[in-house]
């Protein structure tokens, strides 16, 4: 037994640890203003306080401390991108998630048992083949596996139904792991909030007072703040906000449902998905499994489930682990995923001089929890964009410089 | 079995049918209607599993499926829940979550443990030491003791079956309240489907008592049971679970193995109510549960809960259950009243006579016992404790309704503070609340309430019925009991059983900041068992509301998410159908010794020939393609028929290319760009008329693009008709230098000489007596002649084309040989060798961007790319001697140290006796007479030559003979 659990057990009376102060009244002014409570305003708001020294900062969340996409996604984290400019990216979000609960002294149960994503089809192992050679130019540990190898690594795939969906091969990305969605938001605020940043829960942004090109002040519900630097981190609104702020971003919102399956004992180590079949397999420390797909087919800014999905869903599930007919499904949910063009994110400038974007993470968002909130907080910093966030400026949808990742995303987010 | 209650008891069991099964290893008898539980608890098994985290001993709870405690393995099922499901003869049934057995369970010290085990100690331990601590040393652990059943990796194949059924009028719930809905619907002429889990009508009239006497149950039951089954508008579908709210009122009904998909006009909810735990320090001990669930034991198994009863009377229901359970013959020691005085007095008056001992102003301090109660200690109003003997604690503290359905379908959650019930509000349109999940207890308000909503169902479906205002509940007879929210210094008041958390878990959740119940949840766990909230919900609510100074209406519950209950993803799954499509010559061409391959849905040939020759024979067929005559089926590929004075105009907007002045008679490359000014597809246009396009897209992408052009002539209003006939036509590609000769030698009326019949010429006409579109065109590079020919006559234009061309050796080719041919042609694939930002200008296209229109998709994109400097473009290269296993498709082109580019197609060309291929590469490279770097998969790298990427005929000199 870990011997801070010794430690709780002799106290005679439980000593709270306060992770999340009660929301204090709003300030008249910040130095920095969040808008957005997830897992990236947080992360932001803890390097700009850890790193930065800045630490008059407000984070304003119009729900419950990271309840949006923060608590829905299925807490995959990869960095088995297409291009070079995502795999350099996302591989230092994976570096920073291994060292993150030291980092946090907060255990975010990062669990880098690997990812295992399955071809159908020849075009699978060929796209597959293109993102291993890419990864291995980057640094990372992924390869491309053949059918042998891929019941060796994880023995309960069905690796056959009738030859129609007959498993070739896969992309075997050892990086690869999940983590507790929600104890990385705890850890990042609980640290941020040591420092002084302050977080405001069920404090609505209703709209911003500008003068010229700069923001001035932000509107809530709770009164209106000046703010020196804005960041608009909202997750599956960002639509909504920047039409606030004044300006549209090239998003389509679309619903993202996963589901999950009463626990069981451990029998899926590895994080399984399969582009063809769009479901992809984990199973939780607490041994449910969580079950997730591609997007639903329609733009909708809803968060109901849909009975259809969940059917697809079931099949894929069933198709690849055919045993798990006989498991029992416990809950189902959606998020909203703001789609860009080319399935990369937006970051760095917008439109305004002092109002920094940090959005258009669709289905993608978790993994790059601590490096988006880490180079963000350093643009906001020092006022220019790091290098490594160049390609995923606003800007490049202008002339086309996109950085496409639809073929790496599309059902593994 | 003579421990069973005698008749009427036990309305569900049939004591004529005994059955056996196996629990734990021991021998279980019980009769046919038993539930596991049921027949468990009757051979005196109370404990029937242990619980999560510290092991403890737990047994019946709510007898309705409200509880982990149940939860049971059986055979390779987890998770079953013991107190649902029906016993059966045979069955072999294992508890979950034990170490070691049931009854001395090795894990069974996790309890003393558990004061080093606080809310959310995993946040705060387990990742020391090294970074690796979690992942290797302890998420192991934890992993292990998490989890509740085992899954099978062999489990049966089950029969799973999906329908679906319409109906004017859903009523969920077939208790009192819903019996009056359906009766009252149906007598108003509506078409009435009435769905409940349990296998018998009557909900609570089953088991609940409703008045002193004990009649008013029965009687109600009888008179409505036999109108409802005998009523012509009403079909039951029992045993069945609606599972779940979807818009629209489409609502998924769980029937064993099938599944019901029902989507109904309007929708009564009769869900009725869940009973709550009474939360005090060992409350989760075997023998001590909820006032229906001995009630159910009882009056549906006949079965003695226990046989020395203590009741805990936090309102009505206290007292009937005492009086079901003298009723029983089981001596009732005790019956508390937490009340200064009793809420009635006939039932204290009838409670007394019976020579019970009635403890007023009392509470319940706390339970004693090892693996079941033994005694509880009362906390009197004197402040004293008194002990009492027992082996049963029945508590009726109150309910909540079964909001799950409603609050699914957009209802809003409320609180009346002075019952303390958590209220609906807010029911949208066409889903009506009938009975206790409204709010009404007492029978006849239920029944009234019940058919109300009938009525007003029927009424918004037309029935010609008067407008009626709805009664308002008479809540206050039933409020609910509220004990003190504070937790016991010593622990073990249990709020959620799934999840071993008691009082002081969420009280130290709150305090750690989590003030939100969505974060007390999330930091907790409390709700996230099997239960999902159905009996920690308005515990949790108490507690946090108490503790962070706010009302429990503002604080609420969790967000209900379907499934209602659990559900099997088998039963979702459905039948393990995987559809696939054979073209019209599948047989013919499998009779032909084709090897077929999956091509999406499609299966197509490979090859033809032995699996062990294979390379020879896709060589062989390239040959027969380059020396004489071949033919591939072409069927898979997209067909869309364009009708109507604007087809061509449409096409010009959908394409590149012009297509609106293109002759009649001739054919047209088409070239489709998205939003972003990337190639998606491509394919020909054939005009067959003024009016009428023949086109054809690639194989995989003929959904989209007809769905696509749907999509924008819907948006354009064009004057144009769009007909996908891909099924309708079956396709042929007659191709090689002896193509000509060999659609010569079919009779028919279209004259295949070049002067006639030129590349890019189309003809309609007939060949070997069949309806034909003929186009000059192919992928191969040689004479080439695709026939597209309805589907039911594709096979007879085959036999005769093989039979009339066999003295020129025709024979067929697949999909190999045509890779390869196409490949030396230097003609792409899309989808590999595009990708989603590939650019016509990449591909050395530009020349299918028509100049002479303003408008096609994708052309601002285009020329806004043109714009910047091209980062890329595909060129050919070429290689001695064959590519070996480190170099293929995927393959990275570098230029000065950074990936630019990569291997799209590389194939051994047995025309040129080389290797080919084309490649991304930096536009400096891609010129012929350049190089490029291409890294191999075992990171050497290869300095390849640039070609034109035409690698045979460059001049196109063969194609146009």
């Amino acid at each position: 037994m870990p011997l801070s659990l010794l430690k709780y057990g002799l106290r005679r009376d439980y000593v709270p640890h306060g992770d999340i102060p009660p929301t204090p009244d709003l300030k008249k002014s910040y130095d920095v203003v969040i808008v957005g409570g997830g897992g990236h305003g947080l992360a932001a708001a803890y390097y700009l306080s850890h790193v930065h020294g800045i630490t008059d900062v407000a984070i304003l969340e119009k729900g419950y401390l990271a309840g949006g996409n923060t608590a829905r996604n299925t807490t995959t984290v990869r960095s088995n991108y297409m291009t070079e400019q995502s795999v350099a990216f996302y591989k230092e979000g994976v570096s920073l998630f291994e060292t993150m609960s030291h980092d946090l002294g907060f255990n975010v149960m990062f669990s880098q048992r690997g990812q295992l994503t399955l071809a159908h089809s020849d075009a699978t192992m060929r796209s597959f083949r293109l993102r291993a050679e890419m990864g291995k130019h980057m640094g990372t540990r992924i390869e491309v596996v053949d059918a042998k190898a891929v019941q060796e690594i994880c023995p309960h795939v069905n690796m056959d139904f009738g030859g129609q969906h007959e498993v070739l091969g896969g992309l075997w990305h050892e990086d690869g792991g999940t983590a507790r969605h929600d104890a990385v938001a705890w850890g990042y605020a609980k640290r941020a909030a040591e420092k002084g940043v302050e977080i405001h829960q069920r404090t609505e942004v209703q709209g911003f007072r500008k003068s010229g090109d700069r923001v001035t002040h932000v509107i809530t519900d709770r009164g209106e703040i000046a703010a020196g630097q804005v960041l608009q981190a909202v997750g599956g609104l960002n639509g909504q906000v920047a039409e606030l702020a004044g300006f549209r971003l090239p998003i389509r919102s679309f619903p993202l449902q996963a589901m999950v399956t009463q626990p069981l004992k451990p029998f899926l180590d590895v994080l399984l998905s399969s582009a063809n079949m769009h479901t992809y397999l984990v199973q939780s420390s607490r041994g449910e499994v969580v079950i997730g797909g591609g997007s639903d087919p329609y733009q909708l800014v809803s968060t109901r489930s849909t009975f259809d999905q969940k059917e697809a869903l079931a099949a894929g599930a069933v198709h690849l682990v055919p045993f798990l007919h006989n498991v029992k499904l416990l809950r189902q949910w959606a998020g909203i995923t703001d789609m860009t063009p080319d399935y990369s994110p937006i970051m760095g400038e917008s439109p305004l001089r002092n109002y920094w974007l940090d959005c258009g993470w669709g289905t993608w968002g978790f993994k790059a929890t601590p490096v988006a909130g880490k180079r963000m907080a350093e643009t906001i910093a020092t006022g220019r964009v790091p290098e490594i966030l160049k390609p995923f400026a606003l800007s490049r949808f202008e002339h086309f410089a996109l950085v496409n990742e639809m073929g790496a995303t599309a059902a593994s987010h | 079995m003579s421990s069973r209650l005698p008749q009427p008891w036990g309305s569900r069991i049939d004591r004529g049918a005994t059955l056996a099964f196996k629990f734990e290893g021991r021998r279980v008898a019980g009769f046919e209607g038993d539930t596991i539980a049921s027949a468990l608890v009757a051979n005196g098994q109370k404990v029937l599993s242990r619980s999560f985290k510290y092991h403890r001993p737990r047994g019946v709870l709510s007898m309705a499926g409200e509880d982990a405690n149940t939860l049971v393995q059986l055979g390779p099922e987890p998770n079953v829940r013991a107190d649902m499901r029906l016993a059966a003869d045979g069955m072999v049934v294992s508890a979950q979550n034990v170490t070691g057995s049931l009854a001395r369970d090795l894990a069974a010290p996790m309890d003393r443990l558990g004061r080093f085990l606080p809310v959310g100690f995993y946040y705060r331990s387990f990742f020391k030491p090294g970074s690796r601590a979690w992942l290797k040393l302890w998420e192991p652990i934890i992993r292990k003791s998490a989890g509740l059943g085992k899954v099978s990796f062999d489990p049966p194949a089950a029969d799973y079956r999906k329908t679906s059924l319409h109906c004017d009028l859903v009523v969920v719930g077939a208790g009192a309240a819903g019996l009056c809905a359906a009766l009252a619907a149906a007598d108003a002429g509506i078409d009435v489907l009435l769905v409940d889990q349990n296998p018998d009508l009557g909900g609570a009239l089953n088991y609940a008592r409703f008045d002193i006497e004990g009649k008013a149950a029965a009687d109600a039951l009888r008179d409505l049971a036999a109108r409802v089954q005998s009523h012509p508008k009403i079909r039951l579908l029992l045993a069945a679970t609606c599972n779940g709210w979807y818009a629209d009122n489409y609502l998924p009904v769980l029937q064993g193995d099938t599944l019901h998909k029902v989507r109904a006009a309007e929708l009564i909810l009769a869900t009725g109510s869940q009973e709550q735990p009474l939360v005090f320090r060992n409350n989760d001990l075997p023998g001590i549960m909820y006032s229906s669930a001995a009630q159910r034991l009882m009056r549906l198994y006949a079965v003695r809960p226990g046989e020395r009863a203590v009741v805990f009377a936090g309102g009505l229901d206290g007292y009937r259950v005492a009086l079901d359970l003298d009723d029983a013959g089981i001596e009732v020691a005790a019956l508390v009243e937490p009340a200064d005085e009793a809420p009635d007095a006939g039932y204290l008056a009838a409670v007394s006579g019976r020579g019970i001992e009635v403890i007023k102003g009392a509470r319940i301090a706390e339970a004693h016992g090892k693996m079941a109660v033994t005694a509880i200690d009362l906390r009197l109003a004197s402040g004293e404790i008194r002990r009492i003997d027992c082996d049963l604690l029945v508590t009726a503290a109150g309910y909540t309704p079964g909001y799950q359905l409603a609050l699914q379908a957009g209802a809003k959650l409320g609180h009346e503070d002075e019952t303390g019930h958590f209220t609906l509000t807010n029911v949208p349109p066409h889903v009506h609340l009938a009975g206790s999940v409204a709010g009404h207890f007492d029978l006849a308000d239920v029944r009234r309430s019940g058919a109300t909503a009938g009525r007003a169902a029927a009424r918004a479906l037309g029935a010609d019925v008067a407008q009626e205002t709805e009664s308002a509940p008479h809540p206050s007879r039933h409020a609910n009991y509220r004990s003190d929210a504070s937790p016991h210094p010593k622990g073990r008041d249990f709020i959620d059983f799934d999840e071993d958390l008691q009082a002081k878990d969420i009280w130290n959740a709150v305090k750690d900041g989590y003030r939100e119940l969505e974060l007390v949840k999330r930091f907790s766990t409390v709700g996230m068992g099997p239960s999902q909230g159905r009996h920690s919900a308005l515990g949790t609510a108490r507690i946090v509301a108490a503790a962070t100074g706010r009302s429990v209406a503002q604080i609420g519950i969790t967000t209900s998410r379907p499934p209602f209950g659990p559900e099997k993803l088998g039963l979702l799954a459905g039948p393990a159908h995987h559809p696939f499509r054979l073209t019209a010559l599948h047989e013919d061409l499998v009779a032909a010794g084709a090897k077929m391959m999956p091509v999406g849905a499609w299966w197509r040939p490979a090859y033809f020939g032995a699996r062990e020759s294979a390379a020879a024979a896709i060589e062989a067929e390239v040959r027969a393609v380059r020396e004489g005559v071949a033919v591939l089926d072409v069927s898979t590929l997209g067909k869309i028929a364009l009708r109507g004075p604007d087809a061509g105009l449409f096409l010009d907007r959908f394409y590149t290319m012009l297509h609106s002045n293109q002759p009649v008679g001739r054919v047209r490359y088409c070239l489709a760009l998205n939003e972003m000014g990337s190639v998606i597809d491509d394919g020909v246009a054939y005009r067959v008329s003024e009016e009428h396009f023949h086109v054809s897209t690639t194989t995989g992408m003929a959904p989209r693009i007809f769905a696509d052009m749907s999509w924008w002539n819907a948006q354009w209003q064009m004057d144009v008709d769009i007909q996908n006939v891909t099924g309708a036509f079956a396709g042929l590609n007659v191709s090689g230098p002896l193509a000509r000769k060999a659609l010569a030698a079919l009779d028919g009326d279209i004259d295949v000489s070049p002067e006639a019949f030129g590349f890019l010429d189309g003809r309609s006409g007939t060949l070997a007596g069949v309806p034909v579109h003929a186009m000059r065109i192919g992928f191969t590079g040689e004479i080439s002649y695709e026939l597209h020919v309805p589907y039911s006559k594709a096979r007879a234009l085959w036999q005769a084309l093989m039979e009339a061309a066999a003295p020129l050796g025709i024979r067929p080719y697949g999909l190999e040989a045509s890779r390869i041919l196409r490949l030396e042609k230097g003609h792409i694939i899309i989808g590999q060798d595009t990708d989603a930002m590939t650019t016509p200008e990449e591909l050395s296209m530009g020349w299918a961007l028509s100049k002479k229109k303003n408008f096609h998709l994708g052309r601002t994109a285009n020329r806004k790319r043109g714009e910047q400097p091209m980062t890329r473009k595909l060129c050919g290269f070429q290689l001695d001697g064959r590519p070996g296993a480190e170099l293929g498709e995927g393959a990275l082109v570098f230029k000065d140290g950074r990936p630019v580019g990569f291997v799209s197609s590389i194939a051994w060309s047995p025309t040129l006796a080389k290797t080919i291929g084309l490649a991304y590469a930096h536009p400096d490279d891609a010129a012929p007479g350049a190089t490029i770097a291409i890294r191999r998969f075992d990171g050497r790298n290869l300095e390849a030559p640039v070609v034109s990427p035409h690698f045979y005929d460059p001049e196109n000199e063969r194609q146009t003979l």
